[in-house]
């Protein structure tokens, strides 16, 4: 239960930091994909991270063992596109992620090519490449706790993030 | 903010000592010499006893303690290092040493084999063992072994390799440690570290500190290096880290995502895998020493992971969806000649070729579930080992006669009864069992012998 309670402290630490529009990930271990989506009465600071979830939706998801972007994939894409094109400063990071129903290593190239079908449909909707780098976690960061078919849709996907 | 409970957290801090990893490795070593004997055979020059399918029937043999203290310790450890093989029974009892013992006295109890021990402790911890033949009725093996106190442990895992050997007819996997990666905290982001234990699962080291995600640990044939995957600056390369002076380097120089590496035969090279900006992996070579790489695959789009060289370095298993799922496939170490041999239903991954060269393990996914097998190189002969929600990463020891991996549950909603553990299971696919670890672990990997 300790684990559990540092990790809800975390997810609060992690919210605050997006709202602040403080970037230092490395304090939060990671990449910031797991930042939810934060709500208060000032509304999220425009161009970052809070922003973009809030005005696109961060993340695609995925049909198991695809890299395929979907109809509704697009549209969130769509909308990623043309808010980037508002921020034109904003550099992000496009994590691919997997379930964990494939091997480890295979997971990782797996997602990374998500991670790159995202990365180039941003491009081909006129993003700079320069401003998109990307990465994948394989099956080691999953979006969703647990083991079922729902968790699993939901951990195939690539999760956009302010850098 | 710490990611892991206190209870990991103190677990952690008991095993991060650089200075006791060191104390242990830096000991040069255990020197063994041979003992006078006692009968009239010769210990170094008796006949070994080989047994052709062992597991059917378990040795049985006596091994009593070396003595109080250390030497009652010393004893337990060899009868565990001996018994969780399933191929000896332990047998309690005393066995007089510095005399030739009882034969038929030691029959009557049912003994095959009986081993005899002392301990002097002065400084240093000098042991004497002796085994002895029951049926023969001779000695067939008199070892003194002279080691600093601390390195007890090693001394009994060296006679535990010399008993297995003698008894077996082949080397022993005893000496032996396991890389792995130590898990703590939340499922969802986990803190991993790389980690090193013996292969018993005792004296556990933390080598990195779990900033970065790290995976894929795998051991240098012939030093003591590991290669692993971090995700140091959130860019993932493959690392080599020197166990004894703790320096890492970046391998090579790799646009993509660098991962999946395993050493060559001759410890000079590392193959792994390399993302391509066209959503495909493929294979290289890296040299240790110019760092030069050679490409050894290039299909556009298609991933190419997982790579494996026969012990000969001849040939390479890996993984590869370029017939639209992940396969396996054989080709040459030069890259050519690429011929699946994986045909069962699902999916298969993380291949790994044994030592003795005669199969190659690997992961098989078929329905959701995962399953851990063996099959010839040619793709015949396919042998499911043991099977779970997550059975992966096979590795095995040095001999081939065993096989170390990662076993997963499946988690519940938040994460609730999700397990991370390394398991060990004879080749034959029988005597499975859990290795004591104090935090979650996966992707072992097994040393080769130590020197």
């Amino acid at each position: 239960m300790k684990s559990f309670k540092t990790c809800a402290a975390l997810g609060i630490a992690l919210a605050l930091t997006a709202c602040s529009g403080d970037h230092d990930k490395h304090d939060v271990g990671g990449t910031g994909q797991d930042v939810a989506p934060q709500v208060n009465n000032a509304g999220p600071v425009p161009g970052s991270e809070a922003d973009l979830v809030a005005s696109a939706g961060d993340r695609v998801y995925f049909a198991l063992d695809q890299n395929q972007i979907s109809g509704e994939a697009r549209v969130t894409l769509d909308k990623q596109a043309a808010w980037l094109a508002r921020y034109p400063q904003v550099k992000v990071l496009i994590a691919g992620n997997c379930d964990d129903r494939g091997t480890e290593e295979y997971n990782i190239a797996l997602g990374q090519r998500r991670a790159n079908a995202a990365r180039e449909y941003l491009e081909s909707k006129g993003v700079n490449a320069q401003r998109i780098s990307t990465i994948s976690y394989g099956k080691d960061r999953p979006a969703v706790d647990g083991d079922s078919q729902d968790a699993w849709a939901q951990n195939r996907n690539a999760i956009t993030s302010v850098r | 903010m710490s990611f892991f409970s206190n209870k990991e957290a103190e677990a952690l801090k008991a095993h991060f000592s650089r200075r006791s990893l060191l104390g242990g490795l830096a000991a040069g070593g255990v020197i063994a010499s041979p003992l006078r004997a006692l009968a009239q055979g010769n210990g170094a020059s008796s006949p070994e006893i080989t047994v052709a399918n062992a597991h059917q029937a378990p040795i049985p043999i006596i091994v009593p303690d070396f003595g109080p203290g250390v030497g009652q310790r010393i004893a337990s450890v060899i009868a565990a290092d001996l018994g969780n093989t399933g191929l000896f029974q332990i047998l309690p009892g005393e066995v007089p040493p510095n005399v030739q013992p009882d034969f038929r006295a030691l029959k009557a109890r049912g003994a095959r084999a009986a081993v005899a021990g002392t301990v002097v402790e002065s400084g240093q911890l000098r042991v004497e063992m002796r085994l002895w033949d029951v049926l023969v009725g001779q000695q067939i093996q008199g070892t003194a072994y002279t080691a600093p106190v601390a390195d007890w442990r090693r001394i009994a895992h060296i006679i535990a390799d010399v008993i297995y050997q003698r008894l077996m007819g082949e080397e022993g996997y005893f000496d032996t440690r396991i890389a792995y990666v130590a898990r703590t905290g939340p499922r969802r982001r986990q803190t991993t570290r790389l980690a090193i234990m013996d292969q018993d699962g005792m004296n556990p080291h933390m080598l990195t500190d779990g900033r970065w995600l790290t995976l894929e640990p795998r051991f240098s044939p012939v030093s003591e290096e590991i290669a692993f995957l971090s995700y140091a600056q959130d860019r993932p390369r493959v690392y080599t880290y020197d166990i004894n002076s703790g320096r890492q380097r970046m391998l090579g120089a790799f646009e993509g995502i660098s991962f999946a590496p395993r050493f060559a035969p001759h410890g000079k090279a590392i193959i792994l895998s390399a993302t391509t900006s066209d959503g495909g992996a493929d294979l290289f070579q890296v040299d240790l020493t110019s760092q030069q790489r050679r490409r050894l695959t290039s299909s556009p789009g298609v991933i190419d992971t997982s790579p494996c060289y026969s012990p000969d370095g001849q040939q390479i298993v890996f993984n590869s969806d370029r017939g639209g799922s992940p396969q396996l496939y054989v080709m040459s170490a030069s890259g050519e000649g690429a011929r699946r041999i994986s045909y069962g239903a699902g999916h298969y991954g993380s291949p790994v070729w044994s030592p003795r060269g005669d199969v190659i393990a690997f992961t098989r996914i078929h329905q959701g579930r995962f399953s851990l097998g063996v099959m010839n190189p040619d793709g015949t002969g396919e042998r499911i080992l043991t099977e779970g929600f997550t059975v992966e990463s096979p590795s095995f020891a040095p001999n081939g006669r065993a096989l170390t991996f990662c076993r997963q549950s499946e988690a519940g909603a938040g994460g609730a009864g999700f397990t991370s553990t390394i398991g060990v299971i004879d080749v034959a696919g029988f005597n499975e069992h859990i290795l004591p670890t104090a935090t979650g672990a996966s992707d072992p990997a097994w040393s080769p012998k130590r020197r």
